[in-house]
């Protein structure tokens, strides 16, 4: 069996399943934030009844990420729906943007977007908080409503998006029926240069099998160049298995794997124990892919899918308005860091938008010094406006107030996941995806650019 | 059930993602509170562009659309996991997609919430048939018929995911059929 089939068979109390087989999977973990989460506790008391209680509160997670910094009341609202959902189950792992579990959320605009407005508990974007809480462990079954919940294959385990009935259901029962995918097979060997991410080499894989070449299907990765990625980079990785259509991503375990995990759970108090999945002779796979990680450059996905597949180099004429850096996948300290080591010393020439993807995330930034700066101050004096407020923002447009919102056509570089029309807000805007530092090297010179010309 | 639908199609191209179904900025609208379910197909696929799709799917101020079919290419529904998108569609009174291919959670979220029936269509059809076309489409026989023509298309007999549509979803489904209990 492959990893994914092995945990699903675990998970469904059988010795063995194969790819097309239907079965009936536990779920370790259901998380859902302020989006989708108001409609899943409306289909939950719908159909179990108002009295209805959650199969097991320890496992429901919920993490208002989406709308949080607008003043649209509507989004507001949705936060209130979460905190008296969790208040009336008795759920632990709420992460709620205000301290007082009594009170309302308002969001000030005239306290402006860049500042600060979250309380101690607050986790940011759901996909980075779950590791970052203690919530992701190796071998589990990961169900969120969100599609990128399948980063949280990076850590061996099965994570995939749901529906709000779906999720309804769940947290009814702990159960939901899933068809057991077939998996396909990216080997990774060798190391990345320099100026080349863990984002070029999933550009490189969805521009190699198609925007839907993976649909209905698992990705797995492993091979010895996994060695040589680190876990923000396997998150980065897993994050968009769903831009080729994936249902779930999947990496083998390692040391790295555990250390991550282990230190995770016991700074949060979560639960702690897990039981890895590891490759054996019997795995099928439906597509083999080798990637020597040495031979990838930065790469970029055209405007309108994840799959139109360039490489930096060669887009030198597309002219561009904006930059951003932000999100689950591309919002992480390590994104950060390369962002600002092309960024040093240098000016921005066209308007940059930096979001953490969590609190977590913009302390490190504040607090890590590069001489006699921080990284954060670094970045504010190469002109990149950066929010404290740390959360998705515009990377799926969201209200019109959001921070970094496109609200009129324009072409944007973007190390977020996801560009078809209309993702970052206007819908006649062109959005185009790329790592970090080809961001960065791109908010230098209002053009596409490699990045390994302002490597240093 | 009602398995013979006839009506004016609405033509739609390749990888038709969740953010033109329904934009992310409508995503503050929960679908189980009615007023905001109805909103919600009021812009159903208000998020394609206008430069390639001059006829909107639900007009200026009206909550349903005057096309209960939509015909569509390759991944339709990509992208998010939101449910908001087939119901937005359902909301808008459409009753079924006849796409090329479907993405996969919005193929699973037409058949739990019982919006819609996604039909897959080995056919192009959105390369042969366009915007205000009459078809019939029949899900016994799992065919496409237009109605100026004749011309009949067949498409993939729904097979488990018809019942399941027919009940109103996932959770009626379930009851109907004894794998959970009825409603206290």
């Amino acid at each position: 069996m492959t990893l994914t089939e092995k945990i699903m068979a675990r998970a469904a109390g059988k010795s063995r399943v194969e790819a097309g087989d239907n079965v009936w999977v536990s779920a370790d973990v259901l998380m859902t934030h302020d989006v989708c989460g108001p409609g899943t506790i409306g289909v939950f008391k719908r159909e179990f009844g108002q009295n209805a209680k959650v199969w097991d509160r320890q496992k429901v997670v919920i993490i208002p990420d989406h709308y949080i910094f607008t003043a649209d009341s509507k989004s507001n609202r949705n936060v209130d729906i979460l905190r008296d959902f969790v208040k009336e189950q008795g759920i632990p792992y709420f992460y709620d943007v205000i301290d007082d579990p009594s009170g309302h959320w308002v969001f000030d605009p005239a306290k402006g977007l860049t500042n600060r407005q979250y309380g101690s508990n607050y986790a940011g974007v759901c996909h980075t908080a779950l590791p970052q809480k203690g919530h992701t462990r190796p071998g589990e079954i990961l169900f969120g409503t969100d599609s990128h919940t399948c980063m949280a294959g990076a850590f061996n385990q099965f994570a995939t998006g749901i529906g709000n009935t779906d999720a309804g259901f769940v947290m009814g029962t702990g159960k939901l029926l899933l068809k057991v995918p077939e998996t396909m097979h990216f080997r990774l060997e060798g190391a990345l240069q320099p100026g080349v991410m863990a984002k070029d080499v999933i550009l490189h894989c969805i521009g190699e099998i198609g925007f839907d070449g993976a649909t209905y299907r698992a990705l797995q990765f492993d091979g010895p160049g996994v060695a040589n990625l680190t876990m923000d980079d396997r998150m980065t990785i897993a994050n968009m298995a769903i831009e080729a259509g994936g249902k779930n991503a999947m990496f083998e375990f390692d040391a790295q794997t555990k250390a991550f995990v282990d230190y995770r759970c016991k700074l949060n108090g979560t639960k702690a124990t897990y039981e890895p999945v590891e490759r054996d002779a019997t795995e099928k796979f439906v597509y083999e892919h080798v990637v020597d990680l040495s031979k990838l450059e930065p790469t970029v996905a055209c405007h309108p899918d994840p799959g139109q597949r360039k490489r930096a180099k060669d887009l030198g004429e597309v002219k561009l308005d904006r930059a951003y850096i932000g999100s689950c996948t591309g919002g992480k300290t390590s994104d950060f860091l390369e962002f600002a080591r092309v960024l040093r010393g240098k000016q921005v020439v066209i308007t940059t938008f930096g979001v953490p993807a969590t609190p977590e995330i913009v302390h490190d930034l504040q607090t890590a010094r590069w001489g006699d700066q921080t990284v954060w101050q670094i970045l504010v004096a190469a002109g990149v406006q950066m929010t404290e407020n740390a959360g998705c923002a515009a990377c799926l447009g969201g209200p019109v107030d959001t921070f970094g919102r496109m609200n009129s056509p324009m072409k944007c570089i973007s190390a977020t996941n996801r560009n078809f029309p209309g993702r970052m807000g206007h819908k006649e805007s062109q959005v185009f995806l790329a790592s970090p530092a080809t961001v960065a090297a791109s908010a230098l010179t209002g053009r596409i650019t490699d990045p390994r010309d302002y490597w240093n | 059930m009602q398995s013979v639908f006839t009506g004016p199609v609405y033509v739609v191209r390749d990888n038709i993602d969740t953010d033109q179904i329904i934009p992310a900025q409508y995503l503050n609208l929960i679908p189980t509170i009615a007023e905001e379910y109805d909103k919600l197909g009021s812009y159903a696929m208000c998020g394609l562009p206008e430069s390639l799709y001059a006829t909107r799917y639900v007009k200026e101020g009206k909550v349903d659309s005057d096309y209960p079919i939509l015909v569509a290419g390759r991944n339709f529904g990509c992208g998010s996991s939101r449910e908001h998108a087939p119901i937005a569609l359902g909301s808008a009174d459409c009753k079924l997609v006849l796409a090329e291919s479907f993405a996969r959670i919005f193929f699973r979220n037409c058949v739990a919430t019982g919006e819609l029936y996604p039909c897959e269509c080995p056919e192009r059809l959105c390369d042969l048939l366009k915007t205000g076309d009459v078809v019939t489409v029949d899900l016994d026989a799992a065919t496409v018929t237009v109605v100026a023509t004749g011309k009949v298309y067949s498409f993939k007999p729904l097979g488990d995911v018809r019942p399941v549509v027919d009940a109103g979803g996932l959770f009626n489904f379930a009851r109907s059929s004894g794998m959970i209990a009825a409603q206290a």
